[in-house]
């Protein structure tokens, strides 16, 4: 067997059942590969004491013979989720200090179905960024390089840590969180597999809201049968949460039977970019073969709106992040700034918002606020939101015509050198997720999966767009894909 | 039913140094849901607790946490549209007006700006003259109130109750209907008096359960009818808005003083600023707050935590079968069926407890007579001691039974304002008490008789001149009264008396 801590979900819960390794071999394993990772800066809060207790308990219910799905399998959690007593910054200066007295939904569900949490991972701060140099933490570190070159890479972002994590076996699997590509950009930059459920299927309650109709947690994981593994624990329906959906959670593992004969998958046109690099053109189309030799039909769509997606999430997310942001004011908790004499409420706001918040929270936070402001409100958030429902229209039509799932590329390039993009405008950096935030505003399952490398050794994803709540057939869609393409490439170790 | 008529009032004119000014009012009122959790958390609505112990994570603001409707606060606003005979909005919506003030953690107030969940109703104020004025009602939507900011416990800092953070508020919002001082102080009483009968709002403006905005303009004669007509604003003056008033006789004072200010300035050839204004009832004058352009920019959109809110037409319509009688209904019924004059039924029925009362008392007996009793006799009294009627030691049954005893002629209207008093401050069954200390009246003729024969024997002068002058006989009947203890029938004794002094 090979290191424990190099295991998959499935695989270690076969082993825990099998009586083959205990939780507590797992947790350690899994720690000590921590431990030797500081190089790749992907834990940002440690929990071994926490997790050591978990994984006894862990243990004590499998020679129960009660073990539920995720019972003893070490976990990495996004710092975006609550964890009770433990440090949860979303990767921001301003929650300093900030320990929460409640448990995310999320993080609960997988702590009741038995998953044992080894720390917090780190990120973009407040889930802004698709490279991970936003986090208040310094970035996290691919353990993919290109090559023989030491040039440090980006894990990509938001949920950079989560896919640095998992893709040097720090963890078996991780908590991501996606708003407008956050998993699976990620993943995809790491060689691993990454979800974003259907808008509504993982409670939002305890999460750090960035922007509130697109958030979605999702779990990062080695193979797509983990996946459904662990977005079944993580799922189900939540009455702390108004927008999560009362619909009953599928046995999602049982979905992958690998036959999509009869399955109609759709290219749209649209994501045939201009000055996309040859090998993701490449990779698309080894994809779509992969697809047609397992028995699918291959369709060509249109999902004609597509062009104005990125700009029109580049106005809802900061615009309601701008608004969700607003309560971190140094009043109640997390840092304050020190004041001068004579300083009254609107310097402590300043002073407090100025130091506490990064350059691109604030940039996100200055641009939702002139979005919503009298007189641009119906130019930018009103026409937006419209373009939204336009996005949206497109996929219930290709969806009305027959068609099950969508295959795009998941990037528009392979993982990026740390430091490349710093200088670069903006929006160079936004074009990260040309291709994953229609499904945000659309609010649709979204996986992306390990398809290949470029001629660097760096991997490159394919993206799977499901119909809503469909995520049994999106991830055996998925599975198909993953066995097609054979994905077997790891990250030599180097740190 | 019976539909009450009234005239329509004539608007509040103020002579200004060169010209007539009227005066044109809407009114938001703030009315606190009675509920006994928040609107969207299951934090305690409870007055008066301990700073900040009321606070649940979602009214903390802390990170991720989510708001979640209470369906209570729902059912409360829809039964109040239907109290205000509103339209009722099967889909409405919630929004988000951002500012930042410390007592709001959130950075923003959940409301309805887009899709309140009350449409048009109106409210019919009398004025007590006959006159009655319709105010429309354009809508009432649901909100979070803030916290408390105290900055007078320290020099060098403020303070923050977040008790109140997120307890539900109707906002009642009015069209410019309102034409005096003294119709706003009347509408502000007629809302309260049917949100009381609702039960969805106590009305306690001292707490500040119940707080008004009031929108201030003035006008020339004749250009209120153009706006009437043509529903078009421009032909209204520039309207200032006094914030944050919780007293009848304040709003009043406030509507005067803005009115005399506007005027003087558009006399004076200036123009109005459309601005905020706080009243300072010390100095009895109106302040400016903050003008148009220091207005906040609250950017408002669709609250993403929150899906529209949808209710069906059946649950409202058991919220309507279930509808208490509302006050227009119960004074027009007890005017029917209890003959009570316009100014009775309309005492009678300002609020729920003494309309109640009333309904015990006259059950089965005179209604105009119970009326009298009660309003005269019983709330004089209470009002003497300062008690309300639900303090009364008199309860409906025993002042029932002192009424009994008048009707059944067992005592006199003297004696039954000495029972009433006994009852009040002794307590006991009227009938057992009049029986214990002999108050009962005398019907007995022959004892009559006899005190009228004795009374005559013994003034013969008086005699004389009663029979010159009939009018005199009330000395008689005064004479006799005094001897028999004040219980003889007086209607006996005044017969008896005039048929011996004619004999």
């Amino acid at each position: 067997m090979s290191k424990l801590n190099e295991l998959g979900l499935a695989e270690a819960r076969d082993a825990l059942r099998a009586g083959d390794t205990t939780a507590k071999e797992l947790t350690e394993a899994c720690l000590i590969a921590i431990e030797a990772a500081g190089a790749l800066n992907a834990f940002v809060h440690k929990t071994p004491e926490l997790a050591m207790e978990r994984a006894a308990a862990a243990d004590a219910r499998l020679a129960q013979g009660d073990a539920p799905a995720m019972c003893g399998l070490p976990v990495g959690i996004k710092d975006l989720f609550c964890t009770k007593g433990v440090p949860s910054q979303a990767g921001s200066r301003i929650l300093q200090g900030f320990l929460p007295e409640y448990e995310s939904t999320v993080s609960q569900n997988l702590a009741d179905s038995g998953a044992v949490m080894l720390g917090k991972l780190n990120m973009d701060e407040f889930a802004m960024g698709s490279s991970n140099e936003t986090s208040v933490y310094g970035n996290a570190v691919n353990p993919w390089r290109r090559g023989n070159d030491v040039t440090p890479l980006t894990p990509g972002g938001s949920s950079g840590g989560s896919a640095a994590a998992v893709a040097a076996d720090l963890c078996l699997a991780a908590t991501g969180t996606d708003t407008g590509g956050s998993i699976r950009q990620p993943a995809a930059f790491t060689g691993t597999v990454g979800i974003k459920p259907t808008y509504g299927r993982c409670s939002r309650w305890g999460i750090v809201a960035f922007a509130s109709s697109l958030d979605q947690a999702g779990p990062m994981t080695k193979s797509v049968r983990d996946a459904a593994i662990m977005l079944e624990a993580m799922s189900g329906h939540d009455p702390k949460d108004s927008t999560s959906a009362d619909l009953p959670v599928p046995d999602f593992e049982a979905a992958l039977t690998g036959d999509i004969r009869g399955k109609t998958i759709g290219i749209p046109k649209e994501y045939r970019m201009d000055g996309m690099p040859a090998e993701i053109e490449t990779l698309w189309s080894e994809g779509i073969a992969m697809m047609k030799d397992a028995g699918a039909e291959i369709v060509d769509i249109s999902l004609p709106h597509t062009k104005y997606a990125l700009p029109a999430y580049y106005v809802i997310a900061p615009a309601e992040a701008s608004s969700n942001l607003a309560r971190y004011d140094g009043v109640r908790y997390g840092h304050r700034a020190k004041l001068d004499q004579g300083d009254g409420i609107t310097e402590m706001y300043e002073k407090t918002r100025a130091e506490g918040f990064g350059h691109e929270v604030q940039r996100r936070v200055m641009i939702g606020t002139y979005v919503l402001s009298a007189g641009f409100y119906d130019a930018y958030y009103n026409r937006a939101r419209k373009v939204r429902t336009l996005i949206k229209r497109d996929f219930e039509t290709v969806f009305a015509q027959g068609i099950d799932a969508i295959l795009t590329p998941a990037t528009p390039s392979a993982a990026f050198g740390l430091g490349e993009m710093t200088d670069a405008d903006p929006v160079a950096m936004y074009l990260n997720d040309v291709f994953t935030v229609t499904v945000n505003l659309a609010g649709l399952p979204g996986v992306a999966v390990p398809a290949g490398l470029d001629t660097k050794g760096l991997p490159l994803g394919l993206q799977l767009i499901g119909r809503p709540w469909q995520e049994a057939d999106l991830l055996n869609a998925a599975y198909t894909l993953e066995r097609a393409a054979g994905f077997v490439a790891k990250p030599a170790k180097w740190w | 039913m019976l539909d009450l008529t009234y005239d329509t009032p004539k608007p509040k004119v103020i002579a200004g140094a060169r010209e007539d000014w009227e005066l044109v009012i809407g009114m938001e009122v703030h009315a606190q849901v009675s509920s006994n959790a928040k609107l969207f958390s299951a934090a305690s609505t409870k007055f008066g607790a301990e700073p900040n112990s009321n606070v649940s994570f979602v009214d903390a603001a802390m990170p991720g946490m989510l708001p979640t409707i209470n369906e209570y606060c729902v059912e409360q606003a829809v039964r109040t549209g239907l109290g205000l005979k509103a339209d009722i909005n099967l889909s409405s919506a919630f929004d988000r007006k951002n500012y930042f003030y410390p007592d709001l953690p959130q950075g923003y107030q959940i409301s309805q700006l887009y899709h309140p969940i009350v449409g048009e109703g109106e409210v019919l104020v009398e004025l007590g003259d006959g006159t009655a004025r319709l105010v429309r009602v354009e809508r009432i939507h649901l909100e979070q109130d803030a916290g408390k900011s105290i900055h007078d416990m320290d020099p060098n800092m403020s303070f923050v109750d977040l008790n109140r953070t997120g307890v539900a508020l109707m906002e009642i919002v009015s069209r410019p209907d309102i034409r005096g001082p003294e119709e706003a102080a009347a509408y502000l009483g007629k809302l309260r008096q049917i949100l009381r009968y609702l039960g969805t709002c106590n009305g306690d403006m001292q707490s500040g359960a119940m707080r008004a905005d009031v929108n201030v303009s003035i006008c020339r004669p004749g250009q209120y009818e153009k706006y009437q007509a043509t529903q078009d604003f421009s032909h209204l003056g520039t309207r200032c808005e006094i914030k944050n008033m919780n007293s009848m006789r304040f709003i009043q004072a406030a509507i005067e003083v803005e009115a005399r200010r506007q005027i003087a300035i558009v006399e004076g050839g200036g123009t109005v600023d459309q601005e905020t204004r706080l009243y300072d009832p010390d100095k009895n004058e109106t302040r400016s707050m903050r003008s148009k352009e220091e207005a906040h920019d609250y950017r408002y959109f669709p609250d993403p935590d929150l899906l529209p809110l949808q209710i069906e037409q059946a649950w409202v319509d058991d919220i309507a079968a279930r509808l208490p009688e509302l006050p227009d209904a119960k004074k027009a019924r007890f005017i029917s069926d209890f003959g009570l004059s316009d100014y009775d039924a309309s005492v009678l029925t300002a609020d729920l407890d003494s309309a109640g009362y009333f309904e015990a008392v006259a059950a089965g007996r005179d209604g105009k007579m119970a009326a009298n009793w009660v309003i005269n006799e019983l709330f004089g009294r209470l009002k003497k001691d300062d008690k309300g009627i639900t303090d009364s030691p008199v309860s409906p049954a025993q002042l029932g039974g002192v009424i009994d005893l008048i009707a059944s002629d067992a005592i006199s209207g003297k004696i039954a304002k000495e029972l009433f008093e006994i009852v009040y401050t002794e307590g006991g069954d009227p009938a057992e008490i009049v029986e214990a200390r002999g108050m009962k009246q005398v019907t007995d003729t022959g004892a009559i008789e006899a005190a009228v024969d004795e009374i005559i024997a013994a003034n013969p002068d008086q005699v004389a001149k009663a029979r010159e002058n009939p009018k005199l006989a009330g000395w008689f009947v005064g004479q006799v009264m005094k001897a028999t203890g004040g219980k003889a029938n007086p209607k006996t004794v005044n017969q008896l008396v005039s048929r011996k002094l004619s004999e």
